[in-house]
């Protein structure tokens, strides 16, 4: 590596879903622009692309849109939570009280059940559920619940 | 976990005719640099963002043995020690993995961590190791990842699995 310093080491977070709108455009753009002259210098970008877009594809992120993202961020301003925290929410798309725990520091003095409750409703309803959690649903629709989980 | 960084560089291009093939290879040469690679104290680069007039800006993933290797993928150097795993945990010997052994009143459940579920964990910590060849920099010239050496990852993520909602995500998710 050269080791050039970055101006801002932390210049803007960025959700996954705007890297997923990213790396899709990129893909779209570099199949249609068509030529390999410089197939292997492109090898690394090439491999990252694909192997990030692979990741990001399985989560709650690959069903979103602007206009989601828009109304969740706009629900999300009665909730009192930091940017970092918003984020993990819109990435990961929990939906249980434990997995709100994770991503709010010191949930338990800031929130109340009943609390926690509503960001779960907010959640849920606004941000789409991702492919995985989908294959999860129908599964389950197949097998009567009543055993929870270990909490 | 991805951030946009702005970087400022000096790229050295061959002469074009026209201003957007010039972009375009301002934008090839740039990826070539920095896809895939680490960047010391900020991260693994994934691909240029955009190119503004001075400056440049690039998407990176960052925040932040008996080690349990952990990868998304897209990114391999994870580990969780021992000490991070739901605990109590012993190592199975026969099976070669690591196992949480869950109490509850009617007694001990023994939850295996078995190769390839997927799991939850938190990032707890990073670390970056200067691998950069000690050569003059014309070395970046050829494709320098052969050329690094195989031993030190230069960026490592310290995870952790120690907390409720983390760890396999079948122990969390109702059946």
């Amino acid at each position: 590596m050269d080791g050039r310093l970055p101006k801002d080491a932390n210049a803007a977070l960025l959700s996954n879903y705007e890297v997923f709108q990213l790396l899709t455009d990129l893909k779209e753009q570099r199949k249609e622009s068509g030529k390999n002259k410089h197939s292997s210098g492109q090898q690394n970008l090439n491999t990252i692309t694909y192997e990030t877009l692979k990741y990001i594809s399985k989560t709650p992120c690959r069903h979103q849109s602007p206009e989601i993202v828009r109304e969740f961020l706009t629900a999300m301003k009665s909730h009192k939570l930091t940017k970092a925290e918003k984020l993990q929410l819109l990435n990961h798309r929990p939906v249980t009280a434990v997995e709100i725990q994770l991503m709010v520091e010191e949930s338990e003095e800031r929130l109340t059940e009943e609390q926690i409750e509503a960001l779960l409703h907010t959640v849920t309803s606004i941000l789409p559920p991702g492919p995985e959690a989908e294959q999860q649903q129908s599964a389950s629709d197949d097998v009567a619940m009543d055993e929870e989980d270990p909490a | 976990m991805f951030v946009l960084v702005e970087m400022v560089d000096t790229v050295r291009i061959p002469p074009w005719q026209f201003e957007r093939k010039l972009n375009d290879s301002i934008a090839e040469e740039l990826n070539k640099k920095l896809a895939n690679k680490v960047v010391y104290n900020v991260g693994l680069c994934i691909c240029l963002f955009d190119i503004t007039k001075l400056e440049d800006a690039y998407v990176f993933p960052g925040d932040g043995a008996s080690h349990t290797k952990v990868s998304l993928g897209f990114f391999d150097d994870i580990l969780i020690p021992p000490e991070s795993l739901q605990q109590p945990a012993k190592f199975d010997e026969a099976e070669q993995v690591w196992v949480w052994e869950y109490e509850t009143e009617e007694g001990a459940h023994d939850l295996y961590m078995d190769i390839g579920e997927e799991v939850r964990f938190r990032v707890v910590d990073e670390s970056f190791v200067d691998t950069s060849p000690t050569g003059p920099s014309s070395a970046e010239a050829t494709s320098s990842s052969e050329e690094l050496p195989k031993k030190a990852a230069p960026y490592t993520l310290m995870g952790s699995i120690s907390e409720p909602g983390l760890g396999l995500l079948s122990w969390w998710t109702s059946s």
